[in-house]
């Protein structure tokens, strides 16, 4: 079924970016659309059934692809009245490019989620790059120049380091006398690999697909393209290309967890999230543009999410919780930017103001989105980062969960402060005659995604929880 | 012989820390994929001849002709000028590579591995650091590419260590080389150059908080 899911969709992709017609665009849109939704359906019900020798849909992917399947829809709803409706300088030729790197990209995301292979994992994520970075160039000004470049150059830097990682481990293999580098061999055979070499090989594969997760050190490029990109292609590459990072992160780390050197990797991710929450807070207090917020907010949980990872227990059933909950909130939240877009024409925080005034539906979407994506409750977050801070507390890190909530309070009052000046104040001068009349349809599927968070948190079917718990059984 | 060209590659790093002209850098690339093309035929004795043609095409038609002839002409149709601009002068730059090498060898003095080929290590190592350094200090945007290409070069020859039992590991490395390399030149292609005329890294700096 992957054979059959990926031609298909390299197939579309390919016959988007060569089409002009438009009644063939969305036919094959919706044709994608449905092979997605089959491909998720088959893969849900045939968990742990290897494929194409490469391919092992596990627990942790299946639950991914099927969060992928959820974002998906509304993205290309919302990717298809951005281009017809919203902006006027489209072409035949950049809604082919659009929509076909789109589909590329989800592909890719939802393969690697399914790989057992560590070298599929790195094919497949450098083709998310490619995608992505046709997204991120979709205006061709010389901001989205910039901001393609950099992606494109830091991401090439991270996929050189996973290599390295990658000839590391090879290494580290090479003394144990095994040649097989899927992850299942790694696992069983994980006591028996060199440590010196797997200790380097952790380092590099980590460091390099922080890039795709959005962690120090390789953060940047992220939220240069969340920023550029348009904001149906900012929701997919805050989302579904975030968990693309994560189940590659998972992966890597779950070798770690069978050796002793499980507490030397630990060490490394709460650095690493640590100073991620840190630049999170330092940026959140102080910024100006929306956009650029929403994507440092997504910093901020992927610290949260590696920190309960590191913290073990019922951390790591948390991460994963909260990693799919992200995945839920963040798009409706950049969904919704458009909307701001088009009644301010702006994204500074300067220029905006009383939106509750200008766009009533609109603005309970952004409240209700701030509440969520800073876990108050009823956010579904609130509950997975209550179990991180638990971990944190029983794994007797109590220092580190002080230092934590002190950074999320600054945070919560940055994002707030911003996001109260955006709906209350007035703003200082704005031409109310140029303001469009915004349907309140176009917030629907925002309120649909911010449901569903809270109902998976607070109301679990038992399917979901038992996939979760699947899920944590990789780490030992 | 294999250790002669590796250190001619290692002695390659050394020239590129104090060259001035972009041309000089180009010229360099090319030498390192020639040395590159020896050492892959020396190494690679235990694989196919079809896989070691291949991964010899790629050295040589890839890195020591293509890259270096499509960068000259990116430089030449942007008429981009033909120094390098780096931040530093170019005896601390010698000095710092020099110190890069030299640290690259104490520390895999201190690794014992019998399977480790500590000349393949270290000049892979040097070269992916020299890369990263000139990165960071030089200005212009063409010369990050090369940096970056170096970067790629010093990847290359730590996969070699590792060909002769797991080729499809170089083969892994020779896909990464190509995609990134078209990936990265390819936004040169794509008219960076009309947009900016003189690509230099002060004209993107307006993305930031």
């Amino acid at each position: 079924m992957i054979g059959i899911f990926l031609t298909g969709a390299f197939i579309i992709s390919g016959w988007l970016l060569y089409n002009r017609n438009i009644f063939v665009n969305y036919a094959l849109l919706a044709i994608f659309m449905a092979l997605l939704l089959v491909f998720g359906l088959y893969e849900f019900n045939h968990i742990n059934i290897r494929e194409l020798e490469f391919f092992n849909p596990d627990a942790l992917g299946v639950l991914l692809l099927v969060a992928l399947c959820v974002v998906a829809i509304p993205v290309l709803f919302h990717g298809y009245r951005y281009i017809e409706i919203h902006n006027v300088d489209e072409t035949p030729k950049s809604r082919g490019l659009f929509f076909g790197s789109m589909v590329m990209l989800i592909a890719a995301c939802s393969v690697v989620y399914l790989s057992g292979h560590i070298a599929v994992t790195w094919i497949f994520i450098e083709i998310t790059t490619l995608s992505a970075s046709a997204l991120i160039y979709h205006h061709r000004n010389l901001r989205a120049l910039e901001g393609v470049w950099k992606y494109v150059f830091i991401c090439a830097i991270s996929i050189t380091f996973v290599y390295i990682g990658i000839l590391f481990l090879s290494l580290s293999l090479k003394d144990a006398g095994i040649d097989d580098m899927s992850f299942e061999s790694l696992y069983t055979n994980a006591s028996k690999l060199n440590p010196f070499w797997l200790k380097l090989a952790f380092l590099f594969i980590f460091t390099g697909f922080t890039a795709k997760l959005g962690l120090v050190p390789m953060y940047t490029a992220g939220i240069d393209a969340k920023d550029k990109a348009p904001a149906p292609a900012g929701a997919l590459l805050a989302s579904v290309l975030m968990n693309a990072g994560f189940v590659s992160i998972y992966r890597m780390y779950a070798v770690m967890s069978h050796t002793p050197l499980k507490h030397w990797a630990n060490t490394v991710m709460i650095v690493a999230a640590l100073l991620s929450i840190f630049v999170a807070t330092v940026y959140m207090t102080r910024i100006k543009n929306i956009k650029r917020m929403f994507a440092y907010s997504g910093i901020e949980h992927m610290g949260l999410v590696v920190l309960g990872l590191a913290a073990g227990g019922i951390g790591v059933y948390a991460a994963i919780l909260h990693i799919i909950l992200h995945a839920l909130i963040k798009p409706s939240l950049f969904l919704q930017y458009n909307q701001i877009y088009w009644v301010y024409q702006s994204k500074s925080i300067y220029d905006v103001g009383d939106y509750f005034k200008y766009n009533k539906v609109g603005a309970i979407v952004v409240f209700l989105g701030f509440i969520s994506a800073t876990a108050m409750p009823p956010s579904g977050l609130f509950i997975s980062e209550f179990l991180i801070f638990q971990s944190l507390f029983e794994a007797h890190n109590i220092l580190i969960l002080i230092v934590v909530l002190v950074l999320l309070t600054m945070i919560i009052w940055g994002f707030g402060s911003n996001i109260f000046k955006l709906l209350f104040i007035p703003p200082i001068s704005i031409d109310e005659a140029k303001i469009p009349k915004i349907s309140s349809w176009e917030s629907l599927t925002q309120f649909v995604l911010l449901g569903l968070a809270v109902y998976l948190a607070y109301n679990p079917p038992m399917i979901f929880v038992n996939l979760l718990q699947e899920a944590v059984k990789l780490i030992a | 012989m294999t250790d002669i060209l590796l250190i001619a590659l290692a002695m390659s790093l050394l020239y590129i820390s104090i060259a001035n002209r972009l041309f000089t850098y180009l010229n360099i690339l090319v030498f390192q994929g020639f040395i590159l093309f020896g050492v892959t035929f020396l190494t690679l004795n235990k694989i196919s001849t079809v896989n070691l043609i291949l991964i010899m095409l790629e050295t040589i038609v890839f890195k020591a002709i293509s890259v270096p002839w499509f960068i000259n002409y990116v430089i030449r149709r942007n008429g981009i000028t033909r120094e390098a601009e780096p931040y530093l002068p170019n005896f601390v730059s010698l000095i710092i590579v020099t110190f890069i090498t030299v640290a690259t060898i104490i520390l895999s003095s201190s690794i014992k591995d019998p399977n480790l080929d500590k000349t393949f290590f270290v000049v892979a190592l040097s070269t992916i650091f020299t890369g990263l350094y000139l990165i960071v200090t030089r200005k212009k945007i063409i010369t990050h590419v090369i940096g970056y290409i170096i970067i790629e070069n010093g990847v290359f020859v730590l996969s070699l260590a590792v060909g002769n039992e797991m080729p499809n590991l170089v083969n892994l490395g020779i896909m990464l080389d190509i995609f990134a390399s078209v990936l990265i030149l390819g936004v040169f292609f794509n008219r960076i150059g009309d947009l900016l005329k003189n690509p230099d890294i002060d004209h993107l700096r307006n993305l930031k908080d």
